[in-house]
């Protein structure tokens, strides 16, 4: 059987490095940039003035993804071991269509955009990441989700052999780790499944061969390396929510006016930060997105529903 | 003879990680993330923390180590490695006021009484400066007896520093268990001593 792996004809064969990272420069000049580029709204939307896109060496050098260990180094060091070809996603639940399908026969023929999205983890630390991926409602569509369907369900591959955090004896997490979204959520233009990052294909750390990248809420929504897309009527459980629902709930929308019981949210370091130098900087409610997604909350109470 | 080099080496080793933070900082200058990490804040203030936690626990082995392994030398070196201790904690907790607490008061009086494990910590932190105000020679004669029962406090110092890192995680308790194993064996050997000595006591009576 011939896998094409669709990713590798995007990225930085098309951009050339160097007309890459003029075009980066360009894009964090302003919200102009990206609009004629032809980019979508959303991808520039909400890009500040003052942010800087990340170092590529700092995305994929410093990553929570606690299949590979606790560390931020850790999945760095232990992702190569994770086999990603071949992949297969299991789509259950209210859709018409399905079953098991091989990954690129899910993306074949759906168009990778790059976009720029801050990102910003529960703990109080944020990036700004040029993602390369497809909106997540091109993707759902394909399965023809029914009306009942109101959420749907992300797994992470589940493999202890090639993920050695899942061994962990000291750990109180039950694998595999599990995300949701509301399926409005789940459609809104901002959300995308990410198969890459920089113009290359997504590292194993970062959640190859693809993850979800929701911006507007904490990092831990945007699960990685998913097996399984499930359509549901009820609100699926999410890992962290189930390990300690005191501290994190099912929408986990950026918001700096509820804390973390164990630290505050009000603000953030953006990495790179030093230690001359912390770039501390006030974190936005829904990370900055609020004019996109705050009405899909209306008449929510965030401190009840965090 | 071997008894004259145990303070020098004890010294040089408590001074290790002390010029390996050097040599990480160093780094930072050179390239930010290259040293602590992509966050040197949080590698910086866990570098000091982890250190806290095993320089406390040594600290709290000398005594029932020099007295299994019959090496007295070893108590005269207890003072030097509980003042060890003291500074990664003490430099741990300004890293965290300048830091995190931003050094406003009312920022890090808001952190210690709203965040239970920084009110862990900060208690520690309250016993051992106490403690180490009071190691001096000075101060043993002054205190007399009561100066043991004082230091006795370590007894609540190290299970709280304990908590306080068990409470900041998210998960991956694996360093957590260790410590956690290494100080219930140093005090379950004073438990077995002073048990022994009760039993002593009641025969003599007897």
């Amino acid at each position: 059987m011939l896998i094409r792996n669709p990713d590798s004809i995007l990225g930085s064969e098309i951009t050339p490095e160097s007309v890459y990272q003029s075009r980066r420069q360009f894009m964090t000049a302003g919200a102009l940039g990206l609009a004629s580029l032809g980019l979508p709204f959303g991808a520039s939307a909400s890009l500040q003035q003052d942010d800087e896109i990340t170092p590529e060496n700092i995305v994929t050098q410093y990553n929570n993804f606690y299949e590979f260990g606790t560390g931020k180094e850790d999945p760095a060091a232990y992702a190569h071991e994770m086999t990603i070809d071949p992949w297969s996603v299991e789509v259950s639940g209210a859709a018409n269509k399905t079953g098991t399908f091989a990954f690129e026969d899910i993306i074949k023929g759906l168009d990778v955009e790059e976009r720029v999205y801050r990102f910003r983890c529960v703990e109080a630390w944020s990036m700004v990441v040029p993602w390369m991926g497809i909106p997540l409602k091109d993707i759902l569509a394909q399965f023809e989700p029914m009306g009942n369907a109101k959420f749907v369900e992300f797994k992470t591959l589940y493999r202890p052999d090639e993920m050695r955090g899942q061994k962990g004896f000291f750990s109180s997490i039950d694998w595999p780790y599990l995300e949701g979204l509301r399926m409005d959520e789940a459609n809104h233009p901002l959300s995308l499944m990410v198969t890459g990052l920089y113009g290359k294909d997504l590292p194993n750390q970062n959640g190859a061969p693809w993850r979800l990248m929701v911006p507007w809420k904490y990092g831990f929504k945007s699960i990685k390396s998913i097996v399984s897309i499930r359509f549901t009527e009820r609100e699926p459980i999410n890992t962290w929510k189930q390990l300690q629902a005191s501290e994190y709930g099912f929408y986990a929308n950026v918001n700096p006016a509820v804390s973390h019981p164990r630290w505050s949210q009000a603000s953030e370091r953006r990495l790179p930060s030093s230690l001359f130098n912390v770039n501390r900087r006030p974190t936005l409610p829904f990370n900055g997105y609020a004019d996109e997604v705050a009405h899909l909350y209306a008449g929510m109470d965030l401190r009840k529903y965090y | 003879m071997l008894r004259r080099y145990v303070k020098p080496v004890v010294v040089v080793a408590l001074l290790l990680p002390w010029f390996w933070l050097g040599y990480l900082v160093y780094l930072e200058t050179l390239q930010t993330g290259s040293g602590l990490g992509a966050d040197p804040v949080e590698g910086l203030l866990h570098y000091l923390g982890e250190w806290s936690m095993i320089v406390l626990l040594c600290a709290f082995s000398v005594t029932p180590l020099s007295r299994q392994f019959k090496w007295p030398a070893l108590i005269r070196s207890r003072r030097l490695i509980g003042l060890s201790a003291f500074s990664f904690v003490l430099v741990h907790s300004v890293v965290f006021a300048i830091f995190y607490a931003e050094l406003q008061l009312q920022i890090l009086l808001r952190e210690v009484l709203e965040r239970p494990y920084i009110t862990l910590g900060m208690a520690s932190l309250m016993i051992l400066t106490l403690l180490s105000l009071t190691s001096t020679r000075g101060w043993q004669r002054r205190l007399g007896k009561s100066w043991k029962r004082l230091h006795q406090w370590v007894y609540l110092a190290v299970p709280l520093a304990l908590l306080h890192l068990l409470w900041l995680r998210k998960d991956g308790y694996d360093d957590v268990a260790i410590y956690t194993l290494w100080a219930v064996v140093m005090a379950a050997e004073r438990l077995y001593v002073w048990r022994k000595r009760q039993r002593q006591d009641q025969k003599a009576v007897l």
